[in-house]
């Protein structure tokens, strides 16, 4: 059981999807103009990630992952090869599913979180929390507590970020500075703040 | 060559590069940067692809129906990054344990499905090629920008070779270790969007307020 809790402590905080490895930066920069929309973003993204990555796990470790096959009595066959294909296959697929289900049965999530679906399919956060997973080698229960875990890490910072945002609109910026320069200098100092963390020892 | 190639080709390195104007691309331009090896070898890779994704996307471009666009692209651009990263790994394993799912994540860059959708499935594949080769050059010049700035002052070297010798070697410079960690990056890109946009004032962004100077007495009635 702690093994599991260090673990999303540590995929909140000491490996921050979007401050320490810079992933989702696209939509990071793009859609943290103001709290609300970075939040419906932030909670898309936990519950896609929530999904993928143990769906991920469990393609990889029964069908891809050398002699993996060796329930249908196959072995010495390496397919891991072809994960980035599955993996993004199954990313693209389970968020057209959620898009559906969600526009059938709960309409008002749907339009909460409707704009922000399409654009989750290319997240790298996404893709990157399946890799990860397969880079690592975490069993089924370690994926999902992993997907959780880094998809409200990367929730946290895109609210943190659209706070600080909102509050810089009034300040006072050299001219060419404004925009997309001061918001990476900004990334840059919430990633210095998140740094702190990497200390810990879990 | 002619005008329009011209134009194809050397507009997206500083007029409208992808990572300081279009803000597309940009996780692996950070992440990636902190050594040159590295770098030049993640350009060269995604150049590729997307050189050779749009034109693959743009030659089929009339038989695809709009509605399964997304996925015929993703699959197109998912083969190409299998075979990238397969070849990395067999002719230059170290580098390719180094950029780690960074490779991979080729596929979700999106400068690669940017281009895809904004240039390939209108023009054809020749011009698509050549305008996946100009984007992606936009794309390691400010690579290659940002891991030269990194490298030399994070460790003293460039690719390896010594470049300010170091004070534990018996030289003077005193190496940044800041320049190391992954927040450096985030400012070096800061401050070269602040370079371009001085030189080029047109693609400056202008805030939604407009900050009044107090000597006017406008500022503090309200």
């Amino acid at each position: 059981m702690e093994a599991y809790i260090s673990l999303f402590v540590k995929a909140i905080f000491i490996e921050n999807l979007a401050l320490s490895f810079f992933l989702g930066m696209c939509t990071f920069l793009a859609v943290s103009k103001k709290i609300s929309t970075a939040m419906g973003l932030g909670i898309a993204v936990m519950v896609v990630q929530t999904l993928t990555v143990p769906a991920n796990n469990f393609i990889y470790q029964t069908l891809l992952k050398e002699d993996a096959l060796a329930w249908l009595g196959v072995t010495g066959v390496d397919l891991s090869f072809l994960s980035l294909l599955s993996c993004i296959g199954m990313i693209a697929a389970i968020v057209q599913i959620l898009e559906m289900t969600l526009d059938k049965f709960f309409p008002a999530l749907y339009n909460a979180l409707g704009i922000f679906l399409p654009l989750i399919t290319v997240n790298c956060a996404i893709l990157a929390g399946s890799l990860f997973m397969i880079e690592r080698d975490y069993n089924f229960s370690e994926s999902v507590v992993y997907g959780v875990g880094s998809g409200f890490g990367w929730a946290l910072a895109i609210t943190v970020m659209a706070g600080v945002r909102e509050k810089l609109k009034y300040s006072d910026i050299p001219t060419a500075l404004q925009g997309l320069g001061i918001t990476f200098i900004t990334a840059g100092l919430m990633s210095l703040g998140f740094m702190a963390f990497s200390g810990i020892q879990l | 060559m002619d005008k329009e190639t011209k134009k194809v080709l050397f507009e997206p390195l500083v007029d409208n590069n992808p990572i300081t104007l279009q803000v597309l691309g940009v996780c692996s331009a950070l992440a990636v940067t902190s050594q040159m090896s590295t770098s030049l070898i993640m350009a060269l890779a995604l150049t590729s692809v997307t050189a050779c994704s749009s034109a693959a996307i743009s030659a089929v471009r009339q038989h695809t129906p709009s509605s399964i666009r997304i996925i015929v692209q993703m699959i197109i651009i998912a083969s190409l990054v299998i075979v990238v990263d397969q070849l990395l790994k067999a002719f230059a394993f170290d580098v390719s344990k180094k950029l780690s799912v960074f490779v991979g994540l080729i596929i979700t860059n999106c400068i690669v499905m940017g281009r895809a959708e904004a240039y390939a499935m209108k023009n054809p594949p020749l011009q698509s090629f050549l305008d996946g080769i100009g984007n992606g050059m936009g794309y390691s010049l400010i690579l290659i920008m940002v891991a030269a700035f990194r490298e030399t002052l994070g460790s003293g070297k460039l690719l390896g070779f010594e470049v300010l010798p170091l004070v534990k070697d018996g030289g003077w410079y005193i190496p940044n270790g800041l320049m190391l960690l992954p927040p450096s990056a985030f400012f070096i890109i800061g401050l070269i969007i602040w370079g371009f946009r001085t030189f080029k004032p047109n693609q400056v962004e202008r805030n939604e307020f407009k900050i009044m100077s107090i000597s006017h007495g406008e500022g503090g009635h309200h």
